[in-house]
């Protein structure tokens, strides 16, 4: 490494000097020695023998020109990897700057920022291979045990309740319809009737916790009084009939309509089933059981299958490196002068015109090299798709470091394609080489 | 490396310096301005931290719940929990001593590159020799070369060699490719020791070997201390190079990823030994976070 080779061609200098400075070249040979070994057995001679091996065939052994690359951008699998992966460059570098200097902002205004900040950057410290088994664990489908999924439930049943039955059929032929459109008596009523809506087939699970004995209601004048309750007991009993021992079913949208379809009135049954519409104008009128009883209860987003497998690994990839993007991006805010800011809002701008005008612009340097690294990393992503990705779905999840080791490694063990896609994933960050050296030189 | 001030997660924001006497009314309406911010992040703040404590709380449930109830059940239920999953994996051969072939090989997958970048980095920093400037440029160009350009010929290569499958092989792959990042950043950390220190102790009369290990070595602590950690998580996290050079020789990760494989996922075993896994580095991060947060902010290329 330390050649002497322009020694000849060195002005004369002093023997002692000569001496001295050949010796010193020795010394920095031997300093860089061990290095030079490393890095050229196992990097500067393995990323040009994998050049020329990308040219081989699977075995090695014929010459096969570009083969391999055009199969690259041919097969299947391989272009699905190369879609996904410029979704995560499109995606995920902006989105976590974005994220980061969020953070990094907001966190200068609370007093527990070291706490927050502490909280964010801790999955950094984790490996990207249990991150992804973290967030397996988050992804699980059922909202029983998927933390993710329970939340939405939770969130979605407050926002809309859902129905509180999810099967039922009616117990007598009085009733009519399906849990589909809701259930209507036959005939009709008129004030002073009593509705009797028997139903069965529903799942001991789903009767409420606070249901009572059904209780057949007595007839009122002006008013349409009614039960709805779950026509059965052990043992049967007889349908159509409100017996002791079989219980009313609580929380039913009961609705009162025109013979003509039109709804005049809703109102929900109490514990024991009944319910009544009172102050009804004479007629006759048909009463019904609302679609809005019956749903399916929520089965969960399958984060792990075909659709949202990308997405879902994205997720679980910005929350592991927010983190880092509000650290760095953290370093520069505090680094910009402060009468800056201060002068701004002395003339009155708003803290978002400091935040758009003044922060930002001053910030860009920092923002680009987050946003450069995480570029880099996001082509280099792997582990976290191989833990997030069940077996089933990794060809939906593919991205290109993935292909190269599953072609290369993972059963296939085809060399030379695995080859050309290292070629392919080195010449993509090849111009964040090219910018890391210019950045490099113009320090110096 | 040019700041001299060391920065931490910690930093104070200079803003609540500036003003760290304001009067108490517009202590009160900053207060209340602020009050939402404050919200919004203890949410967030909350949110991040959930994800570690559902695994955390997963893989302490008992055996036979494991597979049926949410995690959160055992924060109202604290019956759910048991150490039966530790018990079971810390008894399982495979995951520990697949545990201790990661500590070996983080040991010394840290300590060779740290070793042979310092050397490298003194001779970029202080000695004098031909394209010194050419040749730390090859290096800056070599820290984005990805991991997957080396796999293929260092899988026949160790093959040839007979040490694939050995700790020996994935310390040396994590040595060269740790290398590149090591002597930037120590070369960069070099420079700002003042030249002077070590005229001196030439003029003293002592060798290059001495003034390396007794002056510049203690001097570049700091960044040492910052490569230390970065090499460390990086050899301890791995899967892709374990997973391509090793067959038996499984550290952790490698350990987990063929659990995780088997149809059916073994979570009683999978959800302990991933806490295992990440609770040395998160224990690495916590004690030495400064050099953790100065490494990031010093080498934020790779």
């Amino acid at each position: 490494m330390a050649g002497g080779g322009n020694i000849a061609a060195a002005p004369p200098v002093p023997r002692e000097r000569r001496r001295g400075r050949l010796r010193e070249r020795l010394v920095a040979g031997a300093f860089l020695l061990p290095a030079a070994i490393l890095l050229g057995i196992w990097l500067v001679y393995p990323a040009l023998n994998t050049v020329v091996r990308s040219f081989y065939d699977r075995s090695g052994d014929a010459f096969i020109g570009i083969d391999n690359y055009r199969t690259l951008f041919t097969s299947d699998p391989l272009l699905t990897a190369i879609r996904n992966n410029a979704l995560w460059v499109a995606v995920v570098p902006a989105l976590v700057t974005a994220i980061g200097l969020i953070f990094a902002v907001l966190t200068e205004r609370i007093r527990w920022s070291v706490a927050f900040k502490v909280a964010v950057f801790m999955p950094m410290a984790i490996s990207l291979f249990a991150a992804g088994v973290i967030w397996r664990v988050m992804y699980e489908k059922e909202p029983d045990r998927g933390a993710l999924n329970a939340t939405i439930g939770a969130v979605s049943d407050w926002v809309d309740p859902p129905g509180v039955l999810s099967s039922a059929r009616a117990s007598s032929p009085a009733l009519a319809g399906g849990t589909g459109g809701g259930f209507a008596l036959r005939d009709t009523v008129a004030p002073g009737g009593v509705a009797l809506m028997g139903l069965t087939g529903i799942r001991a699970s789903e009767v409420p916790d606070d249901a009572r004995d059904a209780v057949r209601p007595r007839p009122e004048p002006g008013t349409v009084t009614g039960v709805v309750w779950r026509d059965f007991r052990p043992g049967g009993g007889r349908p159509g009939v409100v017996e002791a021992g079989e219980s009313g079913l609580p929380g039913v949208t009961v609705e009162l309509r025109r013979p003509g379809g039109a709804r005049v009135a809703d109102t929900r049954t109490a514990s024991d089933g009944t319910f009544r519409f009172t102050n009804v104008a004479d007629g006759d009128y048909r009463v019904a059981i609302g679609p809005k009883t019956f749903a399916e209860p929520f089965d969960g987003v399958n984060w792990l299958g075909q659709g949202l497998i990308t997405p879902a690994v994205m997720m679980a990839y910005i929350w592991v490196w927010a983190g880092f993007a509000m650290v760095v991006i953290g370093a520069g805010l505090a680094a910009i002068p402060r009468d800056l800011l201060e002068a701004a809002r002395t003339d009155g701008a708003s803290e978002w015109q400091v935040f758009r005008k003044v922060t930002v612009p001053l910030l860009a340097p920092v923002l680009a090299v987050v946003f450069i690294t995480m570029v880099i990393n996001v082509l280099k992503v792997f582990d976290i798709v191989l833990s997030v990705a069940p077996a089933s779905v990794q060809d939906d999840a593919n991205v290109i470091a993935l292909a190269m080791w599953r072609t290369a490694f993972g059963g296939t063990n085809d060399f030379g394609l695995g080859s050309a896609i290292a070629v392919f994933l080195f010449l993509l960050v090849i111009p964040v080489l090219a910018l890391n050296v210019r950045r490099f030189r113009r320090e110096q | 490396m040019t700041t001299t001030e060391v920065p931490t997660l910690a930093t104070v924001p200079p803003e609540a310096r500036a003003r760290a006497h304001p009067g108490v009314g517009s202590r009160i309406a900053r207060t209340l301005t602020r009050a939402p911010i404050a919200i919004i992040l203890a949410i967030v703040g909350v949110a991040w931290l959930i994800p570690t404590i559902g695994l955390l709380l997963t893989s302490l449930l008992v055996p036979q719940e494991i597979q049926r109830t949410g995690w959160w059940n055992a924060i109202t239920e604290p019956g759910l929990l048991s150490l039966d999953n530790y018990r079971e994996v810390l008894d399982n051969g495979a995951i520990t001593s697949s545990l201790w072939t990661t500590v070996w090989i983080s040991v010394g997958g840290t300590l060779l590159p740290i070793l042979v970048g310092a050397m490298a980095a003194y001779a970029f920093a202080f000695l004098d020799f031909p394209f010194r400037d050419w040749l730390f440029i090859v290096v800056v160009g070599l820290l984005v070369v990805p991991i997957q350009m080396a796999l293929i010929p260092i899988f026949s290569l160790y093959n040839d060699l007979g040490i694939f499958d050995t700790v020996l092989g994935l310390i040396l792959f994590h040595t060269a490719f740790g290398l590149p990042f090591a002597i930037f950043l120590l070369r960069n950390f070099f420079v700002g020791i003042p030249r002077e220190l070590l005229e001196a102790a030439r003029i003293d009369g002592a060798s290059e070997a001495r003034i390396f290990v007794r002056v510049i070595l203690p001097l570049g602590l700091p960044a040492i201390a910052s490569l230390a950690i970065f090499q460390f998580l990086w050899t301890w996290n791995d899967l892709l190079i374990a997973l391509t050079l090793g067959r038996e020789t499984q550290p952790i990760t490698v350990a987990i990823f063929s659990q995780l494989r088997q149809f059916g996922g073994n979570i009683e075993i999978i959800a302990p030994a991933a806490f295992i896994s990440l609770v040395i580095p998160l224990a690495v991060f916590f004690a030495f976070q400064r050099y953790f947060v100065q490494g990031l902010l010093a080498g934020s290329v790779k």
